[in-house]
């Protein structure tokens, strides 16, 4: 299978909108989980509203990100953890290999995390000899079948458990089954003996939280709680944005961080980690590393537009409603993320141009701003994309380079502000009507009939200009 | 509130469905609201503003306000182009003072039609008698973008004749999306399958919107499969008074 990337965005779509398995998986995803979300707003003990509450306690978290993060950084320095400010993926990949190679590290256990997945840490220490292993089931099924996650906390979506079955019948060896609970304990008994082995555990971080000095992680499945505790070394990779300022903060952003992602109250298990294990402690690993990650993010954080999507906590919850999501998987978007959040970040991560089907691409139906468990209004930064994309940004160094379409909105411009060459327009369009239902518009037809013009737009007919009614109830 | 009010006709009702914008006037008209149709009008600017193209999207936009400028009311049978005036032209004009006071008192006295038939008259029986079994596609813009769910539904629940079904995820984007369904004819397509599958399994003969846009869409989705499905503006709806659709 090639690598999907954002500028194949059409013909990936075009292979999953055949896809009547990846239909089916993600009709359930969305009747599950994204009514399920918007339910459990309603029974949230605040009230729906709580979710204005969130928007702004994020937005105040981004606006003070830097001290936050310096605070952060001190409180977990002070438990004994180690922290480093990555500037981009190669600085947190080199971090992390040299420290695998520095302790003697052979094996790795990993938690699901979407972050490790944009700076693409699994291939990086397999190139160094190290084995690494996804313990979340999901994300299991898609390392061992070669591929990505096309779904933020669903990554396996896409496939069936005949799939499953026929790929650990080749994998890790066990006779065929489709027996869901089989397959699960057969991935557990395989899991089990890599948590055991592991020299190190990288994972994640749903949301830090400066005052306190710890990482907070959700899972369903207790392999978060295992990968970081088992192993002697725990790294744990946060985008720089995922920090809040207060206990209380953190605490009301992952209530509606599991309501979002899958309608639950709470995860199954949610680990507090604040540094190494300490003296006469039993459990926990003997180093801790947190790498906050910048990727870009503070190019975004400068933007005044686009600076409201670092409130993000990564619930995939927009992902659970949008239309256009449902029909064309996660792997069309061709990048760590997918569905709206991953049109509007993408592009800003690995460039505008590169990503334009990403926004272009979405219906701005606005679903996905219903559902945001901290308010953000992701059309409106399709729709500040796509003005980038057409008029160009300085901040951004794009040029507008789109002269056919600029120029195809210029003339229409032109209709639309002189009266008579629109109405001269219409007349032609009528004449032509008979001709034109017999043409291919490319991009219209042949999924669609062409619609007819009237002779004469209502807004131009005689019947229009009598300006008083019967006024048969008065005024 | 004032009995004259302006009508904004939508570009894709104007030409495409001249008939369809004399039931908005014949609705209007028989409740005794008092209607100016300026001649002047033509786009909100929505077409150039949703693909990027804002400078365009201005010029029309600002033509639109000079046209409605000393209108009391204006009235707007689609809910796509009331959340244009209403909620993109204060962000078209943020860096222009002028056009963004004019943007911001005319889109307080811009009303989509049932919205203004509804909250501002207070009518929600139009006299209307339309014999047919029917369910309702709630568009993008009107239910999200305005939150206007209930209104469509009480007038066409007072509508004589006129049998009604919900449809499952009514609120569910048909996949017309403007230039979207041109530039992404295949998933575009796909939404509207799923779309018209969903009116399908309510066993209506007649599907009824509020945006021209969507309903144009559906429609040229169903002439393609030969269904008998009637496509219908709700102002066609509440137009209809005889007994025979």
């Amino acid at each position: 299978m090639t690598t999907p990337s954002p500028e194949h965005y059409p013909q990936q779509a075009k292979q999953a909108l055949s896809d009547p398995i990846l239909k089916k998986a993600l009709k359930g995803l969305q009747d599950r989980l994204g009514s399920g979300a918007l339910a459990a707003y309603r029974n949230l003990p605040e009230g729906e509203g709580l979710r204005h509450l969130a928007h702004e306690i994020r937005k105040a978290h981004v606006r003070n990100i830097d001290v936050l993060l310096a605070t952060l950084g001190r409180n977990i320095r002070s438990h004994g953890g180690n922290v480093f400010f990555a500037r981009d993926a190669a600085a947190a990949t080199d971090y992390v290999l040299n420290l695998a190679r520095e302790r003697g590290v052979r094996g790795v256990v990993k938690g699901k995390s979407m972050t490790s997945e944009e700076i693409g840490i699994n291939a990086a220490l397999e190139k160094d000899g190290i084995s690494v292993t996804e313990t979340d089931l999901g994300e299991f099924i898609i390392q061992l079948a070669g591929e990505h996650p096309s779904h933020i906390i669903a990554p396996a979506i896409h496939k069936t458990r005949e799939d499953i079955g026929r790929l650990f019948e080749k994998t890790i060896g066990i006779p065929y089954t489709d027996d869901p609970p089989a397959l699960t304990l057969a991935a557990r008994k395989y899991l089990r003996t890599r948590f055991l082995e592991a020299d190190m555990g990288i994972t994640g971080c749903n949301l830090a939280c400066a005052q306190t000095g710890q990482i907070a992680l959700v899972s369903n499945e207790g392999n978060i709680r295992l990968s970081t505790t088992l192993p002697r070394i725990h790294v744990a990779i946060m985008g720089m944005e995922r920090i809040c300022a207060t206990l209380d903060e953190q605490l009301l952003l992952l209530r509606l961080l599991c309501r979002g992602a899958s309608a639950q109250k709470m995860g199954g298990y949610v680990s507090f980690i604040a540094g190494p294990r300490k003296d006469g402690f039993r459990d926990g690993p003997e180093e801790f590393h947190l790498i906050v990650l910048d990727n870009d993010r503070s190019r975004i954080l400068a933007d005044p537009v686009f600076r409201e999507v670092l409130c993000c906590i990564r619930c995939g919850g927009c992902l659970n409603v949008c239309p256009v999501y449902a029909r064309i998987g996660g792997h069309t978007y061709g990048y760590a993320y997918s569905g709206p959040i991953g049109a509007v970040i993408t592009p800003l991560l690995t460039g505008i141009e590169r990503s334009k089907h990403l926004y272009c691409g979405e219906t701005l139906c606005g679903a996905c701003k219903d559902i945001c468990p901290v308010g953000i209004d992701l059309p409106r930064m399709l729709l500040a994309l796509r003005n980038i994309h057409a008029e160009g940004s300085r901040r951004w160094n794009i040029r507008p380079n789109h002269l056919l379409e600029s120029l195809a909105y210029g003339i229409w411009a032109q209709l639309m502000t002189r009266p008579k060459l629109y109405n001269a327009a219409i007349r032609l369009g009528h004449e032509l009507s008979p001709l034109i239902q017999r043409l291919h518009l490319p991009g219209w037809t042949p999924q669609r009939a062409i619609p007819s013009l009237a002779k004469r737009r209502f807004t131009q007919s005689p019947m229009s200009q009598t300006s008083t009614g019967e006024n048969r109830h008065g005024s | 509130m004032s009995r004259i009010v302006s009508v904004f006709v939508p570009c894709l009702m104007d030409a495409p469905h001249p008939e369809t914008a004399r039931s908005v006037v014949t609705v209007l008209r028989r409740i005794g609201v008092s209607v100016n149709i300026p001649k002047e009008q033509s786009c909100c600017g929505q077409p150039a503003y949703n693909n990027g193209y804002r400078r365009e999207a201005a010029r029309v936009a600002r033509r639109f306000l000079k046209t409605f400028a000393s209108a009391r009311a204006i009235v707007c049978p689609s809910g796509s182009c009331v959340h244009m005036i209403r909620h993109e032209y204060p962000v078209l004009f943020a860096n222009d003072a002028q056009w963004l006071r004019l943007a911001e008192e005319i889109g307080k006295r811009t009303f989509e039609l049932t919205e203004f038939l509804v909250d501002v008259l207070q009518v929600t029986d139009v006299g209307a008698c339309y014999p047919a079994k029917a369910t309702y596609h709630d568009s993008c813009h009107l239910a999200r973008g305005l939150g206007i769910r209930s209104q469509p539904r009480e007038l066409l629940s007072n509508v004589r004749g006129l049998q009604w079904v919900e449809m499952k995820d009514s609120d569910r984007c048909c996949g017309f999306g403007g230039a979207f369904s041109i530039k992404y004819p295949e998933i575009s397509t796909a939404l509207c399958d799923d779309k018209i599958e969903n009116i399908r399994n309510t066993g209506a003969d007649t599907v009824i919107g509020c945006d021209m846009g969507c309903l144009m869409h559906i429609a040229a989705r169903l002439a393609t499969t030969g269904s008998p499905i009637h496509v219908r503006h709700i102002a066609d709806i509440l137009a209809h008074t005889g007994n025979a659709p």
